[in-house]
């Protein structure tokens, strides 16, 4: 504990970048043209009509190579990744660990300098790489073909929704199947993403005692209106929704269609697979189960899986071999199109088939066990806290990857709540926790998500520093009020986050909006 | 299973300890939340698993199957450009702070809201706007954002694009915003047919949206006049970008443009088989259009400490995080290492640099244009226009298919331009090309050789 007491962030109290440098200074040389190039071409910035040629150059940083690498540097230093220390309070994220090997591979030039519109014939590597990830999602989530386009989770769930539309479209049915159902505690992009798409959207709230919406709710709300079910599964809450294949059978019982959001699938890697449970779509985040690293909030990657009656809808191209030569196949006139340029965060599926073919079905069947484990000796920890209560604990005393608390008790007790708690324990040099997707139905939650990378060092050392951050709200929550106090940074004014006068998204806002006579 | 280095707790002793900690003799308790009839109970069909020295072998192999720059010549573009990639710009982006971290608040992270503050200052300076947004997947969504956001700013629904629009990008921001109309181009100059898009404006309208360049690679330079027709009637104007093009042709926003949209790939990034693109959104410093935005905004601000700068999100009720289904888009995990490593990019470049990258990229394309135009049947450009790093080629008067003239370069080493045959069956064999500061005056010369060879064959 005496480690973590005298614990301090990277305080630089760095400039912006803005005030760095000087007039005059440069980073990089731009070599120029060749001398013939130049003399044939001539002037050819005055090809460039008046109106739409630039007068002054842009306003950026004028600054050399050193300074701009110290200046960046620095700002990593005051950044906290998992390679810096324990983030696993940030649960439904899964912050598991990215292989060094993985980024090494990455950086390949025979992947870097590839160009996306190649000959097929000069990237056969790549389509290989692409086409076996997806054999190997397939494999693990009982699926039959998937599409690697989709950037991240949300993407992957509009998607989705779209796939949903096109299919009742093709049954003429799109008019009257306009409404989505999704749950309250599914990931937020489960009402926002079938929204974007079109869809009204129908939301269902756990029962009280049970932890997971009744059976008799959904029946309530589904009707010929009903155009498919899209929910998170596993929930953040880790509650293992046992009513999972019966809200399948009611779903496709009225004709609607099931699309599950699988970025928790941590808990039921090799455990359980929901294309066998009978979804018709999924998804997984490859930046959350299959270790791709989170890149300070992306590039991330949401491969999407369908089954057989969809594969017509997938974004286009698909990816196909014919035992000999691996190809682009845009030949899907029901396709939905694109959802994005080209075909998808390459490098992320890079490292994803590397991270399973480290795994194996063995390392899979490993991962989702001690994630399992994981989570279930944080939980008997942290229960032990003051202030500390898990909903449905009674029902639902064992969880999967991650689990749901609150501190609603040590909020009544003391007026601590998660807030303060998460400005508090980034001074102890442990990553603040997931408190929840809004509404927040349990009241002061946080959600921690110890994934299989853990060592049980750190689950200790977390559950140690929760509990004296739980003395500190009982017995002196001053300094809790006041926090962080051993940050890069002190409380923060956040009165400008609403103020249109005062905020200033850029610095030439910053400059306009507050005069301040600071250099340039 | 043997103990697996990424996983500490693999080891059995550890495990035993844990096990009894929770009260249970073996994981299979833990599992039982599931119930047996939707189990799993087999193994997975997967291939047995590698080490870390056996790993990088086995996929060093299947990589090297690609052929890249060292092989092949590239003139391809279209939406991902060949461009030098300063070291400075991966060693920052292989950072493992910044490569590993998530969505800690500023107080852990105040480093990676520094860096993004910064990129959206830049891209501010670029586009000639206050307001810039967290970085989204790549240009074609952040243009179905932008039109998104027009829908809601006018309360309108439809969109005008350009018809020179790419069909990929086209397809994009379809999914995002419906109905969208295509107005016609001058066949001579390619430049926006202004009179088709007053007939086709009307109070439906939400948005024009135009590029510029554009995906034909010639310069628009009606953007101010698009501008005032739009706003004339209650229009938005949406403007998409190639970044490194605003060293030479005016911010958008000094001329109209209501939103911003383009590729931060050019900044900094590889190519990567078209896998690190990243979008960047810009729009009016005006509540009503960071209203309409789902993405994240970051704010400077200060803190309690003396002369200490700290960030904050704006109006973060906006997103779906917190408005669920009521938020106008989607958003979370975006492109943000990519916008950090742009900002180092623009950074390293500065004002002078990015002005002179712009002038060489023209130089070295118009070369390659004129030289290209001098060859028989061959027409270079299609379009009376200016144009920056990329341009269109005939191949009508050799009587060949741009798919056979590319397997005729290809024979070569060299890989021609995108075929747009398909895209614009009106322009007939026409193929896209790019030449950037990274091809050399032989490189030129050499794909010129090889077209002579080809024509007379």
């Amino acid at each position: 504990m005496n480690d973590s007491a005298r614990y301090h962030a990277a305080l630089w109290n760095e400039p912006l970048i803005y005030q760095l440098g000087r007039t005059g200074r440069r980073g990089l040389t731009v070599p120029k043209a060749e001398k013939k190039i130049r003399s044939n071409v001539g002037d050819v910035l005055s090809h460039i009509p008046s109106q739409i040629r630039r007068k002054e150059p842009p306003k950026l940083p004028e600054i050399s190579e050193p300074e701009v690498i110290r200046h960046y540097i620095r700002l990593s230093q005051e950044t906290y990744g998992v390679d810096s220390g324990i983030s696993l309070g940030v649960g439904t994220c899964t912050m598991k660990y990215s292989p060094k090997v993985n980024e090494s591979l990455v950086k390949s030039n025979k992947l870097t300098d590839a160009h996306p519109l190649q000959d097929e014939s000069t990237v056969q590597g790549i389509l290989e790489i692409m086409f076996r990830l997806g054999e190997f999602l397939c494999e693990i989530s009982g699926m039959d073909e998937f599409s690697l386009q989709p950037r991240a989770g949300a993407h992957a769930v509009l998607t989705n929704a779209r796939i949903i539309k096109a299919y009742h479209k093709s049954k003429g049915e799109s008019e009257q199947r306009n409404e989505i159902i999704t749950t309250v505690l599914s990931h937020p992009c489960n009402g926002a993403a079938p929204a974007v798409a079109g869809f009204k959207v129908i939301t269902l709230y756990p029962d009280e005692e049970t932890g997971v919406p009744d059976v008799e709710a959904l029946k309530a709300v589904v009707s010929q209106h009903t155009a498919g079910l899209m929910f998170t599964f596993p929930y953040d809450t880790g509650v293992f929704d046992p009513n999972i294949d019966t809200y399948f059978k009611i779903i496709h019982e009225a004709g609607g269609l099931v699309a599950i959001d699988q970025a928790n699938a941590n808990g039921v890697l090799a455990r359980l697979r929901v294309g066998d449970v009978g979804a018709d779509l999924c998804q997984f985040n490859l930046h959350k189960t299959f270790s791709t690293p989170h890149a300070s909030s992306g590039p991330g990657s949401a491969p999407i899986g369908v089954k057989k009656h969809l594969v017509k809808f997938l974004p286009v191209p698909t990816v196909e071999f014919d035992g000999k030569k691996y190809s682009l196949n845009y030949d899907h006139p029901q396709s939905i199109g694109k959802v994005a340029s080209f075909y998808g965060v390459i490098p992320n599926v890079v490292r994803a088939y590397a991270w399973i073919l480290s795994m194996g079905a063995k390392g899979l069947e490993e991962t989702s066990e001690v994630a399992i484990i994981n989570n279930n000796y944080l939980i008997k920890k942290l229960l032990k806290i003051r202030g500390v209560t898990l909903p449905w604990v009674k029902s639902h005393p064992r969880r999967l990857q991650e689990a749901r608390f609150s501190l609603e008790k040590m909020k009544h007790d003391t007026g601590i709540g998660i807030d303060e708690v998460n400005c508090r324990i980034v001074d102890y040099g442990i990553q603040k926790c997931f408190t929840s997707h809004e509404p927040w139905i349990i009241p002061e939650p946080f959600t921690p998500e110890p994934t299989e990378s853990t060592p049980k060092e750190d689950i200790d050392k977390f559950v140690e520093v929760f509990k004296r951050i739980s003395d500190e709200a009982y017995l002196n929550p001053e300094i809790l009020k006041n926090a962080p106090h051993n940050c890069s940074i002190a409380k923060i004014d956040s009165t400008p986050s609403r103020d249109p006068k005062q905020w200033a998204l850029t610095w030439r806002a910053y400059l306009k909006k507050h005069q301040t006579g600071e250099e340039e | 299973m043997p103990i697996h280095p990424y996983i500490p707790n693999s080891e059995p002793e550890t495990k035993r300890e844990m096990l009894r900690e929770i009260g249970v003799r073996n994981v299979e308790e833990l599992f039982a939340v599931i119930p047996e009839r939707v189990q799993f109970k087999k193994s997975l069909n997967l291939p047995e698993p590698v080490s870390e020295n056996q790993l990088r072998k086995r996929v060093e192999a299947i990589l090297s199957k690609n052929k890249t720059s060292s092989e092949i010549l590239s003139f391809l573009g279209a939406g991902c450009w060949p461009h030098y990639v300063p070291a400075a710009c991966d060693e920052i982006n292989s950072r493992s702070e910044f490569l590993t971290a998530y969505t800690g608040d500023v107080y852990s992270d105040l480093g990676r809201f520094q860096a993004l503050f910064e990129f959206q200052s830049m891209i501010g300076e670029l586009v000639g706007l206050d307001a810039v947004t967290f970085p989204t997947y790549d240009w074609a969504t952040a243009a179905g954002d932008a039109v998104r956001m027009a829908a809601i700013v006018t309360r309108r629904c439809e969109v005008l694009v350009p018809r020179t629009i790419s069909s990929d990008r086209l397809s994009v921001i379809r999914g995002f915003c419906e109905p969208l109309s295509k107005i016609n181009y001058d066949r001579n100059s390619g430049q926006l047919d202004l009179e088709d898009m007053r007939k086709k404006l009307s109070s439906d309208t939400a948005a024009i949206y135009v590029e510029n360049p554009t995906y034909l690679g010639f310069i628009e330079t009606q953007l101010e006049e698009i501008g005032e027709i739009a706003h004339k009637n209650g229009s938005l104007l949406i403007v998409g970008v190639e970044p490194l093009s605003l060293g030479v042709l005016t911010p958008p926003g000094e001329i109209g443009a209501d939103i911003v949209c383009g590729e931060g790939q050019p900044l900094g990034l590889h190519m990567s088989f078209g896998g690190a693109l990243s979008g960047f959104l810009a729009c009016r410093d005006e509540v009503r259009f960071l209203e309409a935005t789902g993405h994240r905004l970051i704010t400077l601000t200060k803190t309690q400490r003396e002369d200490e700068m700290g960030f904050a999100y704006v109006l973060p009720e906006r997103s779906m995080f917190s408005s669920r289904e009521k938020s106008a888009s989607i958003t979370g995990t975006g492109t943000a290492l990519w916008a950090i490593t742009a900002a180092t990019y623009l950074a390293l470049l500065g004002p002078k640099g990015i002005q002179e990258l712009a002038e060489v990229i023209m130089q070295k394309a118009h070369y390659a244009m004129r030289r290209m135009a001098k060859l028989k049947g061959v027409r270079v450009p299609l379009f009376a226009s200016t144009h920056f790093e990329e341009f269109t080629v005939n191949f009508d008067g050799m009587g060949k298919t741009v798919r056979e003239v590319n397997k005729a370069l290809l024979k070569r080493g060299i890989q021609g331009g995108k075929d747009i045959s398909k895209e614009f069956p009106e322009l007939g064999n026409t193929a896209l090309y790019c030449v950037t500061e990274v091809h050399s005056m032989e490189d030129i010369d050499s794909l010129i050789e090889a077209l002579v060879e080809i024509a007379s064959q």
